[in-house]
């Protein structure tokens, strides 16, 4: 479920998220084991990092010609017999499904996990139509049943332990036995299959989105592990396909040496489960497959992009790794982000796509360390990225007061050498005084963010540049200097 | 202005494209017409024998279970033993590829239905295009000889792949799939299949059988061995 | 300035603001490491290389500390600072800074080639395998973010670490991993260092080791900050005082009184 995004106040979000023991503990149970299985994935392909720099190739390449690539798309998914809806925004891309839905007098959509779905709200777009959409993807499955946001790209119910599901099962579901026992996480999941078979065979619409479009052949691709994808996307008599611009690739080859570092970096398989290549509806002689194939294709701000430092993001393959990897993510999860795209692909995107002042703290809710950038199999620069967005920040004034008046003091004395060192002669031995006897200190005037929870070690005395000049005079004096 | 047409140019203006883009169109044509391969790991470039080993470690470490069969006669005996083993009902589910239809099924005494899948079918059996060495992938391709839906709904998914069809790389699966359908044609689905259905969804532990089969059978028949 | 007339490589101490003001003893034990690898060593008049400001997107104020660090350290064989953060300010981040201006450009990237961090500059510029020190402890080492990921600091402290008397280095888990300072971060989402730093503090303490040595004294700062407040003997220094056999000062946020030696 979409709700406004509550992105500028990701400092309250994020302590919410540490008031949240449930978070905590799932946090806690899956931070280590992503790192793991990427590295042991990486490590088992001796061409990794050739083909990162690969995958980093084929998206730069298409994006510097991507109107020529969609056009070439286009005219192949039309040769196949499909459609091209073109939307510039959110609220189009809907308008566009819901008139397809209702050609159809759809009640029930099936769908395939989608972000750009999340992005443009679609699911309360049409159950304001009163059609009714299932997620089929398990884990957007279970959030929707709590009308939540996912909180993870890839793994969209990472946060919710076993006994959360358990009760929301009990809660939703009519038609289990209150005595069945659903201790078993097995037991839970053949409960889901059960209920969203149903769901699947009676859709009337099945959505998807596409992890990559292909321009050689107009076809779409989705990557699961589950099979839910699939099952959305051939029962129903329509196929729907929503997904954004950027996501062309040229041809087969090209998304073949995307899909090696897809997954490593991902999940840390080889490659997911199911990797479905669909181009265009049932054809001749088939006894299954959707009748009509729709594909919607969303702007939403990324056409902008192009052209700006931001454009690096536009390769972005939706990995998850950058989050994975992030211990920023990793303490306080994906809702904290408040919109659809959290961690350091969020923290970039996010304010490309609804602006930086509706998301101001992401790109400064970075420590800078790097690993995001380290694993990122298209190789975007992230922590440059979010830094270019505290530049605009600081260029058009949004940036805190605070921040400003003490980067300002600092700057001050930091561009005027000899007043540094005469006024730091001075501070440091009163400051080295002031703690001398425990060596830190337990407060500290405007710096409560650190103290609130941390001591701050007390100055040795005298700074490195008054103690060093007193040495060369000293030893000039004894005339063995320079 | 209509979406597309603002879409496009906002590209084209984002992207700076100028009067003279002949340059720009040519690089396209070539990259679409010649589709350049790119970095091709090592560990699938063996020959066949290397290929079917390789095939059957990575399937079989994504949890797939692979059988080695020595010649196509003995496709229906082995499937029914498979079921018998497993306690399943002899009974299964095959489109009309001509490769299983020419199999002689009345021996075994199992009972095969043709066409799509049943919501109902426990077991389904489909003739794979391809195999790919490098992460035991299975490739299939829609159509009436092998209904897509006999890949995603029954709990038991077997698949015959002769041995003849295993290829290194995607890449290689690639220029398989164009020699049968042209170039720059695919069947309506391709599905590259590695390992029966999973989540980690719930409880953050590994379950198979998600949505589509719990169990991936692969009967690899090499008649060259 | 002087040539040096031995053929010593002249080297500038970019000693960093943190270190000149809070640690000097810091700057010393480089400096002395320097000097005992045959290096004569400069201390240019220097402020801060601009990282605070560049990280806060004040790219104005980065390139006028930029130019004004790019001025003062150009004339030296080598600018060598005991920091992976700062060095990867000077040596990766400079260049970028002038990318519009062809003139500062050419100067900050050969500036920028000039530029070491310690570790890197003593055995991969220097070849220096071994040191003459003595550290009778078991010691952790957390790898700063910047150094690693930036300037490929990992191997190099820990080779000449492994050449000091009676030191015993125990990994810690996930000594890879952000401590939470990230500059300005620790205090504007004190929160979120403060949750990040309690996993590095928790992963010090399972390894056993009571001293944690790094190579950034702002992480220093973090991890003591965090293992004094929770009452921890665990004592954090840079791994530059070990090197060069000057441990006499007090540990970062433990008390000038006399010290207990464990």
């Amino acid at each position: 479920m979409t709700a406004s995004p509550t992105s500028a106040q990701f400092v309250l979000n994020a302590h919410q998220a540490f008031e949240d023991e449930q978070l905590q503990k799932a946090l806690h149970l899956t931070r280590e084991g992503f790192v793991a299985n990427r590295a042991a994935a990486a490590a088992r392909l001796p061409e990794f990092e050739a083909l990162r720099d690969s995958a980093r190739d084929i998206k730069a390449h298409t994006l510097g010609l991507l109107d020529l690539y969609l056009e070439a798309y286009e005219k192949k998914v039309i040769e196949a017999g499909g459609t091209v809806h073109w939307a510039r925004t959110g609220e189009e891309a809907n308008s566009i499904i819901i008139e397809i839905c209702k050609r159809h007098g759809a009640k029930t959509v099936t769908k395939g996990k989608s972000m750009v779905a999340e992005e443009t709200g679609l699911n309360d777009a049409l159950a304001a139509q009163g059609i009714s959409p299932v997620e089929t993807d398990l884990g957007e499955y279970l959030i929707q049943l709590r009308h939540e946001m996912p909180s993870h790209i890839i793994a969209p119910a990472v946060h919710l332990t076993r006994d959360q599901i358990e009760a929301d099962f009990r809660r939703n579901h009519a038609d289990l036995p209150p005595e069945r026992d659903l201790t078993e996480p097995t037991a839970l999941l053949a409960e889901a299959r059960g209920v969203l078979r149903e769901k699947f065979l009676a859709a009337d619409v099945g959505i998807t989105g596409a992890n990559f479009l292909v321009a050689e052949t107009g076809t779409s691709i989705i990557v699961t592990n589950e099979g839910n994808g699939d099952l959305t996307q051939i029962l129903p008599p329509v196929h729907i396909v929503l997904t954004s611009i950027e996501k062309v690739v040229p041809t087969l080859e090209d998304v073949s040496q995307i899909l090696r570092v897809l997954a490593r970096s991902a999940t840390g398989q080889d490659i997911s489960v199911y990797t479905t290549f669909s181009t265009g509806p049932r054809r001749p002689g088939d006894p299954d497959g959707p009748e009509e194939y729709h594909v919607v294709l969303l702007d939403n701000g990324r056409s902008s992009m192009l052209g700006t430092d931001f454009a690096d993001m536009l390769r972005c393959i939706r990995c998850g790794a950058c989050l994975n990897h992030c211990p920023v993510y990793q303490a306080v999860g994906g809702h904290a982000y408040g919109w659809v795209y959290p961690g350091p692909m969020g923290a970039v995107l996010t304010p490309s796509l609804i602006g930086i002042d509706k998301s101001a703290p992401l790109p400064n809710a970075s420590t800078f360390c790097g690993a995001c950038e380290s694993v990122c199999p298209v190789r975007i620069p992230l922590p440059k990225l979010m830094r270019h967005w505290r530049e605009r920040q600081t260029e058009r004034g949004l940036a805190p007061q605070a921040q400003r008046w003490g980067l300002g003091l600092w700057g001050f004395f930091a561009r005027r050498p000899d007043l540094y060192r005469l006024a730091t002669r001075i501070a440091m031995p009163l400051l080295a005084w002031l703690g001398r006897s425990e060596g830190r200190f337990s407060r500290l005037p405007l710096a409560n963010g650190w103290t609130a929870t941390r001591d701050f070690p007390a100055p040795q005395g005298d700074t490195f540049q008054a103690q060093w000049r007193k040495r060369t005079k000293t030893a000039a004096a004894h005339g063995d200097g320079e | 202005m209509s979406a597309r047409a603002e879409i496009f140019a906002n590209v084209r203006h984002a992207l700076a494209v100028s009067g003279n883009e002949a340059p720009r169109r040519r690089s396209v044509e070539d990259r679409l017409r010649h589709a350049p391969q790119g970095v091709i790991p090592a560990r699938g470039q063996g020959d066949a024998a290397a290929r079917l080993a390789l095939f059957r470690d990575e399937a079989e470490r994504v949890s797939a279970d692979v059988t080695e069969l020595e010649s196509a006669q003995q496709i229906p005996a082995a499937i029914a033993t498979f079921l018998h083993d497993r306690n399943l009902p002899a009974r299964l589910r095959c489109g009309s590829d001509p490769y299983l239809a020419a199999l002689s099924w009345e021996a075994t005494g199992l009972h095969v239905e043709k066409g799509r899948a049943d919501p109902s079918d426990l077991v389904c059996v489909s003739h794979a295009f391809a195999g790919v060495a490098e992460t035991g992938t299975l490739v299939l391709t829609s159509g009436g000889d092998n209904p897509t839906t006999l890949n995603f709904l029954p709990d038991t998914h077997i698949v015959v792949l002769n041995a003849a069809d295993i290829v290194g790389d995607y890449e290689a699966a690639w220029q398989k799939l164009r020699m049968v359908y042209g170039k720059g044609l695919m069947p309506r689905t391709v599905n590259f299949i590695t390992g029966p259905s999973r989540s980690a969804d719930i409880g953050h532990s590994l379950l198979l059988g998600a949505h589509g089969p719990r169990t991936l059978h692969i009967l690899v028949v090499n008649e060259g061995a | 300035m002087t040539p040096s007339p031995d053929g010593k490589p002249r080297v500038a101490l970019f000693v960093t603001c943190l270190v000149d003001l809070f640690r000097p003893s810091i700057g010393f034990a480089a400096l002395k490491l320097l000097e005992d690898a045959g290096c004569e060593v400069f201390v240019p008049s220097q402020t801060c290389c601009g990282q605070p400001a560049y990280n806060s997107g004040d790219r104005a104020l980065a390139k006028a500390l930029a130019r004004q660090a790019i001025d003062a350290f150009s004339a030296y064989d080598y600018v060598v600072a005991p920091s992976g953060s700062c060095a990867a300010m000077l040596a990766k981040h400079y260049p970028g800074l002038f990318a519009d201006n062809p003139n500062l450009a050419g100067r900050a990237n050969q500036f920028a080639g000039k530029v070491h961090e310690l570790a890197s500059f003593l055995t991969d510029v220097l070849g220096i395998e071994a040191v003459a020190a003595r550290f009778d402890r078991r010691v952790t080492f957390h790898d700063s973010c910047s150094g690693l990921r930036e300037l490929g600091v990992a191997a190099q402290p820990r080779k000449l670490l492994a050449s000091v008397d009676g030191l015993e280095l125990v990994e810690m888990e996930e000594c890879e991993t952000c401590c939470g300072f990230g500059g300005t971060f620790a205090v504007k989402f004190g929160e979120i260092s403060t949750a990040i730093v309690e996993r590095k503090v928790e992963n010090i303490e399972n390894c056993g080791a009571p001293v944690v040595l790094a190579g950034d004294l702002g992480c220093l700062m973090n991890m003591a900050g965090k293992l004094a407040r929770n009452g921890s003997p665990i004592e954090l220094r840079h791994f530059a005082e070990v090197l060069a056999g000057m441990t006499d000062a007090p540990a970062i946020c433990a008390a000038a009184a006399p010290q207990t030696k464990r």
